[in-house]
């Protein structure tokens, strides 16, 4: 193994950690301050995805999609709260889990009815279609790094909006006591509908930007929701901090866990079953040996 | 706190099982495999309403065990030859609760929402497992080509070949399942798992390892969840690494609910009512395209049944009272309700 195929898994494992930061911080949140586990988080994501391909196919560009998706996701995930969330308030764990599983049940047949079953890849902008070469043989798409920039910008402005603004004191102050706030007269209806609108709004988000590299197919949104959930038991629930490293971890994990299992690809541990094929197992078992040391993950609080 | 089912629920259980009983003798193979159907995941719902409804632990990634125990069934029956009941049935069983005693004493250390989410990513990582490697066909899944027998010397006694028989198979399981479960949980051991549920802090401070109880019962409910597995892999003979996946995992809770949490009965009227409703909602003349897109009525199902039945449908008929009582009426004795 060379060190540019390392340095190139490397700047995967860091974009990718930093898109699946962005869709666990929204998860993170919403349970943190709201109590309410989002299993259709994933679902935002992929109707993220499907705006992406449709509305570039549409306007031509997926600047244009960015800022004709990101409204339009926002007024969704405030539909959803309004109509559904709402009577999930200080309901138990359960009913959250199942009315949101009842949720991600209708947004794919929703997705099938619209958008079909096929596979469809999302064009990247023009300016952005080179890669910078490496070596004389490996080079890494200028698209990537753009999408790895805008995640980190935006981690940084929601930093700034959590550490720095009224709303973030709000959103502090939510998740460390949410009957205090309310009996210091802040109205929690609309802090609650907000918090889930911007929570829902970053998933679709992510899933908009990296519509171009990844392409749009159907069950996107599970394969996300389950793994931003890994994200968030490791770094402890309702931590924003704790999102970022563990997003950090599964994204290097991912990638160069991928890598090295790779190189063992001819090893058999039994008939059908060879070392590489349990890329995917890594990082359930990375949670796994998580929980083991901490419970309640990195930076959480017991619930 | 006793476990005994009230007559109501034993005439409707009653009803239920004579029912399917009879489909063979009125119905055809269709229905026959609808009903065997609805056998197995009442099977299912049971032992989920064992954690949800009796020890207070929402798994969320139960059908692992309910796949594992299908590809177990696979795996070791021979290729051309079928399978003895009574050698297959242990071993599935076995090898379930071992796996389930391994993942059990991880994820029992965590509670609330964080055994929700480890219970997920649990079976999410046993699905990528058989999804990703080439054991029994990978994500094309597997077929058993001839189903097990049970056989005495060379007599065959049971052929699961024959649908009928298969069906009056699981059902007798299903009843002895009930049976069983009711006298685990009239048992010390069932008192102190209820006990948990209620209220872990306490049975703590009264000398109990709960950590223990806890995991005895996740190993419990796993083995009977295998049960299920080993029935349905008998049905069609195919297995595919969706019987792991989390949406099977979540239907069996909404049947819990749909039923009643911590009724044991319940579950088993869950089972039928939604396997029932989902029949229906692939009958193209009642639903027209959306035959095609069932999944969007199972949808707003299961919204409807959380936001309208909080007690489930055998809340209503009294089934085994509830465990948890209700802390206003406890607390202020003798004092008047509002």
């Amino acid at each position: 193994m060379d060190l540019t195929l390392l340095l190139i898994q490397l700047l995967n494992g860091v974009q990718y950690g930093l898109l699946l930061f962005l869709i666990a911080s929204g998860l993170t949140i919403v349970f943190g301050i709201m109590g309410v586990i989002n299993l259709a988080h994933g679902s935002f994501y992929m109707v993220g995805a499907y705006l992406a391909w449709s509305l570039t196919a549409w306007t031509g560009s997926i600047f244009w999609a960015l800022l004709l998706g990101v409204p339009l996701a926002a007024m969704l995930g405030l539909l959803v709260e309004r109509l559904f969330i709402v009577h999930l308030y200080n309901r138990d764990h359960l009913q959250q889990v199942l009315l949101t599983f009842g949720l991600i049940l209708i947004f794919n047949e929703m997705q099938s009815i619209i958008w079909g079953d096929d596979p469809h890849s999302v064009p990247k902008p023009d300016f952005l279609q080179f890669s910078i070469p490496l070596t004389e043989v490996q080079s890494y798409p200028a698209y990537n790094l753009f999408l790895a920039a805008v995640c980190l910008v935006l981690a940084g402005v929601m930093y700034w909006v959590v550490q720095k603004t009224r709303l973030g004191m709000r959103i502090r102050a939510g998740s460390s006591n949410p009957e205090m706030i309310q009996a210091l007269g802040i109205n929690t209806k609309v802090l609650f509908a907000t918090v889930f609108s911007i929570g829902t709004t970053m998933a679709a988000l992510a899933g908009l930007l990296a519509a171009p590299e990844r392409s749009v197919y159907p069950g996107i949104g599970e394969q996300v929701l389950i793994i931003s959930f890994v994200v968030v038991v490791i770094g402890g629930i309702g931590s924003i901090k704790g999102a970022f490293v563990g997003a950090m971890m599964i994204g290097l994990m991912d990638s160069l866990g991928a890598t090295i299992l790779r190189a063992f690809d001819d090893v058999e541990l039994m008939s059908g079953l060879s070392v590489d094929n349990l890329t995917s197992v890594t990082v359930y078992a990375l949670m796994a040996a998580i929980l083991l040391w901490r419970p309640a993950g990195l930076y959480g609080r017991a619930h | 706190m006793t476990v005994v089912p009230r007559w109501p629920a034993l005439l409707l259980l009653a009803a239920v099982a004579i029912g399917l009983a009879l489909v063979p003798v009125f119905g055809e193979t269709y229905a026959i495999k609808v009903a065997t159907r609805m056998i197995v995941f009442a099977i299912f719902a049971m032992s989920l309403d064992l954690l949800l409804g009796y020890t207070g632990l929402v798994s969320f990634g139960h059908a692992a065990f309910f796949g594992l125990a299908a590809y177990t069934l696979q795996i070791y029956s021979p290729e051309y030859e079928a399978v003895n009941i009574a050698l297959a049935l242990p071993v599935v069983i076995g090898v379930t609760a071992f796996v389930g005693a391994l993942i059990g004493a991880l994820v029992v250390r965590t509670s609330g929402i964080y055994f929700i989410m480890v219970t997920l990513a649990f079976a999410q990582m046993m699905f990528y497992f058989f999804h990703d490697s080439q054991i029994a066909g990978g994500s094309d899944g597997a077929y058993i080509w001839v189903k097990p027998v049970l056989a005495v010397g060379e007599t065959i006694l049971i052929d699961f070949e024959d649908r009928a028989t298969l069906l009056w198979f699981a059902l007798g399981l299903m009843l002895a399942v009930y049976g069983l479960l009711i006298m685990l949980l009239r048992s010390p051991f069932g008192q102190v798992i209820q006990g948990i549920k209620v209220n872990e802090h306490r049975m703590r401070a009264l000398g109990y390892d709960t950590y223990r109880y806890k995991l005895v019962s996740y190993v419990i409910s796993a083995a009977v969840a295998s049960l299920a597995g080993f029935v349905y892999a008998c049905i069609d003979g195919y297995i595919s690494p969706e019987l792991l996946g989390w949406k099977e995992s979540g239907i069996g809770l909404a049947m819990v609910i749909l039923g009643g949490m911590g009724t044991l009965f319940g579950p088993i009227v869950g089972a039928v009512a939604f396997i029932g409703v989902e029949e229906l909602a692939r009958e193209r003349e009642l639903v027209g395209f959306l035959a095609d897109h069932f999944q969007i009525i199972m949808g707003c199902f299961v919204i409807a049944v959380v936001l309208m039945l909080r007690n489930g449908l055998a809340g209503s008929l009294g089934g085994a009272p509830r465990a948890k009582p209700d802390p206003v009426e406890t607390e202020v004795p003798g004092g008047e309700k509002p």
